[in-house]
């Protein structure tokens, strides 16, 4: 996004939708969804943004404005022809209850004509990639959990392997631990396959969660402000943006930015084999990083429950208060729950490996954050 | 009453009863043929119809009113009034008992086309199906039981009405009762009654067999 220019996979312009009775659903609405990224559309209900949506597989016509995708305008195909080529996952995955699990996943597949082997044999593949059993194929949908169903929803999307997909709520309907999962594994899939994702949701956080690029919508089908999350949360353009991101903005920005390039200082510490007395002879302060044997953090050595031991005995065995080793992958908020949670008051750092590098405190988180805004 | 029974018993369980041009084999045959006609030629009209509306939505209120009024009509009367316009034939007989089973099955498909909901059929449309793609492979299907229900409930209509073939001297299980009442042969009336309403029974228990083995997945 540097550098180089951003190929725009779908195409808003000056897109209107006003329906017979009067309300406007969409209004005027110019914008990019960049390709092979997931940009997640959120807002309150009645904003327009699964209008938004529903006009780029052609479930819905504007009344004015054009739409394209990869170059060509969506009214260029038939809708059936065109839709067949654009993946669509909804709320309570809307899956056919008469068919089984795998010709569920093969509808479009079938539709395109592939032939009942070819079609069958990648429903089958399709199982695996979204982490279901193979036996789950030969069930009906109301067989299956409704986080399974979701997933079948998701197969089926992916069935022809569009280029393009559409998400209209897709988790909306599930509890927010299998919720949390499957955005897990949206993300897992998307790191692998690449595709051009527009994901509607009411959530905020899942929007954060997902999005490359979110764009938040007003009442009255206004886009507001379109950006990537992190300088959403940093830059809300007014104070719409501001209010929907939340009162706590500041903590969703700080879960979006990893440790990469955060500072981090030595620790004394020693190996979870020492005796009482090189412990003693490691302290520097009240608290001790203990690691253990693959080199990552087993806890925090309180010193003064040294006292008294005698200088041979083993470190092994007494009492150690939790550490968690943190990746530059991980978060700034992690890492600041970290220094809030640990009795030594610093985030421990690891490296990929897992081996302990350092530790950082909260001044230098406090530092970074306020780098960002 | 005890006299009765066994009068009835021994009609329906004497060999002579049941042989010859107008034994009770040959007049069961006649009365399902009757309604089987009747229910084919009634579902041939009804389910087009049935489909169209709930696949589209389009003119519900007409046919729902349209079905209603159907209902309505006394099935001597439209015997009478078709017998009075055409003649003495078969016609009569047929138009009275398809109006009455046109319906019904109307009323029915539409009642399990709605039934379907609204996100599967906007997967199927989001999917790429065409409008007949999603009637067929779609709706249909899901549609089927209460389909099927309304083909049921309009066949022990028809086969319990059949027996009006009899009042225009034609034949049908109708015979014995219209010619019981005649000759004021009250074991005959009930021998007619009783083989109708077991008929109208067997079917019904068929056609609901069917329908469980059809759609035995969907219970859940």
């Amino acid at each position: 996004m540097q550098n180089g220019k951003v190929v725009s996979m779908i195409r808003f312009d000056s897109v209107s939708k006003r329906f017979p009775n009067g309300t406007t659903a969409v209004d005027d609405l110019s914008v990019e969804f960049s390709e092979g990224g997931i940009t997640v559309l959120v807002g309150s209900s009645g904003c327009g943004k699964t209008t938004t949506l529903r006009m780029i597989n052609r479930l819905v016509d504007p009344t004015a404005g054009t739409i394209t995708l990869g170059g060509r305008d969506v009214r260029d195909l038939p809708a059936a022809r065109l839709r067949r080529g654009i993946g669509y996952v909804i709320q309570q995955a809307g899956l056919f209850p008469h068919r089984t699990v795998l010709d569920n996943i093969a509808t479009v597949p079938t539709l395109l004509g592939w032939g009942r082997r070819k079609a069958r044999a990648r429903a089958a593949e399709l199982l695996e990639v979204v982490g279901l059993p193979a036996d789950a194929g030969k069930r009906y949908p109301n067989q299956l959990s409704g986080g399974q169903q979701q997933r079948v929803g998701v197969a089926r999307a992916l069935a022809a392997d569009p280029p393009v997909l559409l998400m209209d709520e897709p988790f909306g309907a599930v509890d927010p631990v299998v919720r949390a999962l499957l955005q897990d594994e949206l993300i897992r899939l998307q790191a692998e396959l690449r595709k051009t994702i527009v994901f509607v949701t009411h959530d905020i956080d899942e929007a954060v969660r997902l999005g490359d690029q979110i764009a938040i919508f007003r009442t009255g089908g206004h886009m507001v402000q379109c950006a990537p999350p992190a300088e959403l949360l940093a830059r809300p353009a007014d104070d719409f943006v501001a209010g929907f991101l939340g009162s706590e903005r500041g903590l969703k920005l700080l879960s979006l930015v990893t440790l990469a390039g955060v500072p981090y200082e030595p620790v004394g510490s020693v190996r979870s084999t020492a005796t009482v007395k090189e412990a003693r002879d490691a302290a520097a302060g009240r608290w001790l990083l203990v690691v253990s044997p693959d080199g990552g953090p087993a806890g925090w050595l309180d010193t003064g429950a040294l006292e008294g031991l005698p200088g041979t005995s083993a470190v092994a065995g007494l009492a150690l208060a939790p550490a968690r080793g943190l990746r530059d992958s991980d978060s700034l908020l992690s890492a600041l729950n970290e220094t809030v949670s640990s009795p030594a008051g610093v985030a421990v750092r690891v490296d990929a490996a897992g081996v302990v590098t350092g530790v950082t405190g909260q001044d230098v988180l406090h530092a970074r954050q306020r780098s960002l805004t | 009453m005890i006299d009765l029974l066994s009068q009835l018993a021994a009609w329906l369980t004497s060999s002579g009863q049941w042989a010859g041009p107008e034994g009770i084999a040959q007049r069961l045959l006649e009365h399902v043929q009757y309604s089987f006609l009747s229910t084919i030629v009634a579902a041939l009209i009804a389910l087009p119809i049935g489909l169209f509306i709930g696949h589209t939505g389009r003119g519900a209120f007409f046919a729902i009113n349209i079905s209603g009024f159907g209902r309505a009509l006394p099935t001597v009367g439209v015997v009478t009034l078709v017998f009075l316009a055409s003649g003495l034939s078969m016609t009569p007989v047929y138009v009275s008992l398809i109006a009455l089973a046109i319906p019904v099955i109307v009323t029915n498909t539409y009642a399990g086309m709605i039934a379907i909901e609204a996100d599967t059929k906007d997967a199927a449309r989001g999917m790429g199906m065409t409008g007949l793609q999603s009637l067929w492979r779609v709706e249909i299907p899901l549609a089927a039981p209460l389909i099927m229900t309304g083909l049921r409930l309009a066949a022990v209509q028809v086969i319990s009405t059949a027996t009006i073939a009899a009042y225009v001297s034609f034949g049908g299980l109708g015979r014995y009762i219209f010619d019981g009442l005649a000759q004021r042969d009250l074991t005959q009336v009930l021998g007619g009654a009783v083989l109708v309403a077991g008929l109208a029974v067997t079917v019904d228990l068929i056609l609901a067999g069917v329908n469980r083995v059809l759609f035995r997945h969907r219970l859940t």
